[in-house]
């Protein structure tokens, strides 16, 4: 049953890109005019119909939506409580919901006369969707990857350059996405003129996390629309995994205002929180300004920005998007963390019971499933989203399990 | 008259451009950064920028983005830097220091208390690289309480519409960031410096310093005579990390060779 409230949710972010104290531009001079030149373009996108149709053609014949909703039947079974479903945003082309904003975003640079995209990667999920839709349209494509990540996720960067695009293996730091997206962003200080910056996540200057959010918020409209055909109501909780927080976003957004369902975010606990070597920004963090937006980071005591740790390189980023800084804040989401251990576990209890192999990411949120399912009562949906397949895992997860290939 | 504004009016007086050096802070330990920023003033810098450093430094090249490292290696903190310029201060009362930094130090340090703290030191004034003038006034109220200027970045991409919203607010001078691209890369054409000079005039009677991509006497010296100063940073820098041994310690005679290239620089500017 949902409830009105009076004061929407999901109006924000105001004029300067805030959402509550979260969010702005804080940028260099040399970039601010390119993004309010994105915002502009964005902006008018949004309000053309044209754009809106051409969006809608290429996710559902090229990327392939809408993704299934699945009533995942054997593993509620085994966990016996909630109802469980899983929003299938792995079936995606390209195997993740990156393709939701990639897709969404290059047709806005095509729009904008743009002729060469870079992205920042983490898992390479990302970087294989910019790749890959770089590839469809015909655009010179640079991928900035950390050297920690390009290692781990071997597959991907193949994938990427079978697809045209030229890696960057970034060393700075710890090699990770953090300074991934440093390198981006100095790149396009230096390329204003013909290049567009394609962000990854809901986080970066206005108006990215605006931006990225209304392109995969078409995971919970969806979701909304599947369930409600098959059980006829929404879910009683809402749960994703959270790096950047796209996925997640884009599955809470819609249903925001619907104050009947609780709303779960799972953030990389890592070794576990206690440890400090973990990526849960809002669990061990606090509010910072860091790649353009203000939000919680983790830091130290003297605003040094502390690499994150997590067995997903999806996950391992020290922040999170401005718009989770604020639901945290006002409490209309929960935020908590899984550890490594534990997304492993979830990881090959999905594999095993549901015949699907999850990414590392959402086995995050499953490993929160795992724990809250039981404690529901039999006739209690849960929504998942399970946003990644988990090919690109299984040569780190054999390494974490033992195995030699 | 702040000690900014009063070091531009004597230089206008003796009809020459300013030389703005840069040193990172603790780079790369506190009495090498130190013993440079004391001889600078000696050396022929007219002001001092000092750079904070920072983990994520997004509008740095590599050879800024070594030095902060190094800088954070070796322990500095915010308060540190505060504390190079309380003692600068115990020798040298006219030659103004501009602190160089990204914002997230700054806001957990608390940006209030910053400001106090940085005038109270000797600090003349503020250049924060990721705070464009949308999101100024998180620290401008406080900086211009506390008498500190607070110096704007003006870039290529920065348009004739968009420049008076940039410079008002702006004072000490304007930092005009003369190529599109980071720290310590490429340089700009005299041409390109000509057309953009007179541009930024017509909206500001501010003093006007170019940086990035200024490496040589030569440079320098056309710099400053086009705008009101120069400011050279990565070049610095550089002749400094090649006097440093394999444990990143500063080899004899480090500080004073980094010295001896400001005189040089500072002599061309003269010139």
């Amino acid at each position: 049953m949902s409830s009105t409230i009076a004061n929407s949710l999901r109006t924000g972010p105001n004029e300067r890109g805030r959402f509550g104290d979260y969010g702005g531009r804080f940028v260099a001079e040399t970039l601010m005019p390119l993004i309010l030149e994105v915002e502009k373009a964005y902006n008018a996108a949004k309000a053309d119909p044209a754009f809106a149709a051409d969006l809608r053609h290429h996710l559902t014949h090229y990327v392939g939506r809408p993704s299934p909703l699945w009533y995942a039947r054997r593993l509620t079974e085994k966990l016996g409580g909630a109802k469980i479903y899983f929003k299938r945003d792995e079936l995606n082309h390209t195997g993740s919901h990156k393709a939701n904003n990639c897709m969404g975003q290059i047709l806005l640079a095509r729009r904008m006369g743009k002729q060469r995209i870079i992205a920042e990667t983490g898992a390479g999920q990302h970087g294989v969707a910019t790749a890959t839709m770089c590839a469809l349209f015909g655009l010179k494509c640079v991928v900035y990857m950390g050297a920690t990540d390009v290692e781990r996720q071997k597959p991907n960067v193949f994938r990427m350059k079978l697809l045209g695009a030229e890696i960057v293996p970034v060393t700075s730091g710890a090699g990770t996405l953090k300074d991934a997206m440093n390198e981006a962003l100095r790149d396009w200080v230096a390329n204003v003129e013909d290049t567009y910056y394609l962000i990854g996540t809901v986080a970066g200057p206005h108006p990215y996390p605006m931006m990225v959010r209304d392109f995969q918020s078409v995971i919970g409209e969806e979701a909304k629309t599947q369930l409600q055909e098959a059980e006829g109501r929404l879910p009683d909780v809402a749960v994703a995994c959270i790096g950047g927080g796209s996925n997640a976003m884009g599955l809470f957004h819609p249903f925001l205002d619907d104050s009947s369902v609780r709303l779960i975010g799972v953030e990389a606990g890592g070794h576990g929180i206690e440890t400090g070597e973990h990526a849960a920004s809002l669990t061990g963090g606090r509010p910072g300004v860091l790649h353009g937006n203000r939000t919680y980071l983790l830091q130290d005591d003297d605003g040094q920005i502390i690499e994150a740790h997590s067995i997903s390189a999806g996950l391992d980023y020290p922040g999170i998007g401005p718009e989770h800084s604020w639901l945290h804040d006002i409490g209309r989401v929960e935020y908590v963390s899984a550890t490594d251990k534990e997304a492993l576990a979830a990881f090959q209890l999905c594999t095993r019971t549901e015949g699907i192999i999850p990414a590392l990411e959402p086995a995050h949120a499953l490993a929160y499933v795992q724990k809250l399912a039981p404690t529901m009562d039999r006739e209690k949906i849960i929504l998942m989203n399970l946003c990644g397949r988990g090919d690109k895992d299984i040569f780190s997860v054999a390494e974490h399990l033992g195995v030699t290939l | 008259m702040s000690r900014i504004a009063a070091r531009f009016a004597a230089l206008k007086t003796a009809g020459r451009g300013a030389l703005i050096p840069f040193l990172e802070a603790w780079d790369p330990d506190r009495d090498t950064s130190m013993e440079i920023f004391r001889g600078m003033p000696g050396a022929g810098a007219d002001l001092i920028e000092i750079g904070m450093p920072f983990t994520d430094p997004m509008a740095d090249g590599p050879i800024i983005q070594a030095a902060g490292k190094r800088g954070l290696a070796a322990g500095c903190k915010v308060r540190h830097v505060l504390t190079m310029v309380r003692e600068f201060r115990q020798q040298d009362s006219d030659t103004p220091v501009v602190l160089m930094g990204y914002l997230n130090p700054i806001l957990s340090y608390g940006a209030e208390k910053f400001c106090v703290d940085a005038s109270a030191a000797g600090v003349d004034g503020l250049i924060v690289v990721d705070l464009p003038t949308e999101e100024a006034d998180m620290l401008v109220p406080f900086a211009r309480a506390n008498g500190l200027d607070f110096i704007r970045l003006i870039a290529p991409t920065t348009d004739d519409a968009r420049l008076p919203l940039v410079l008002n607010g702006s004072s000490g001078f304007v930092y005009y960031v003369s190529i599109t691209g980071i720290t310590g890369t490429r340089s700009a054409s005299t041409e390109a410096l000509t057309a953009a000079i007179p541009r930024i005039r017509k909206f500001t009677d501010l003093p006007i310093a170019i940086g990035f991509g200024i490496r040589t006497p030569a440079q320098a010296a056309e710099a400053a005579g086009l705008a009101d100063a120069a400011v050279v940073a990565s070049a610095l820098i550089d002749n400094l990390a090649h006097r440093l041994d394999e444990a990143g310690k500063a080899r004899p005679g480090a500080a004073e060779a980094v010295l001896d290239q400001v005189r040089e620089l500072a002599a061309a500017v003269r010139a």
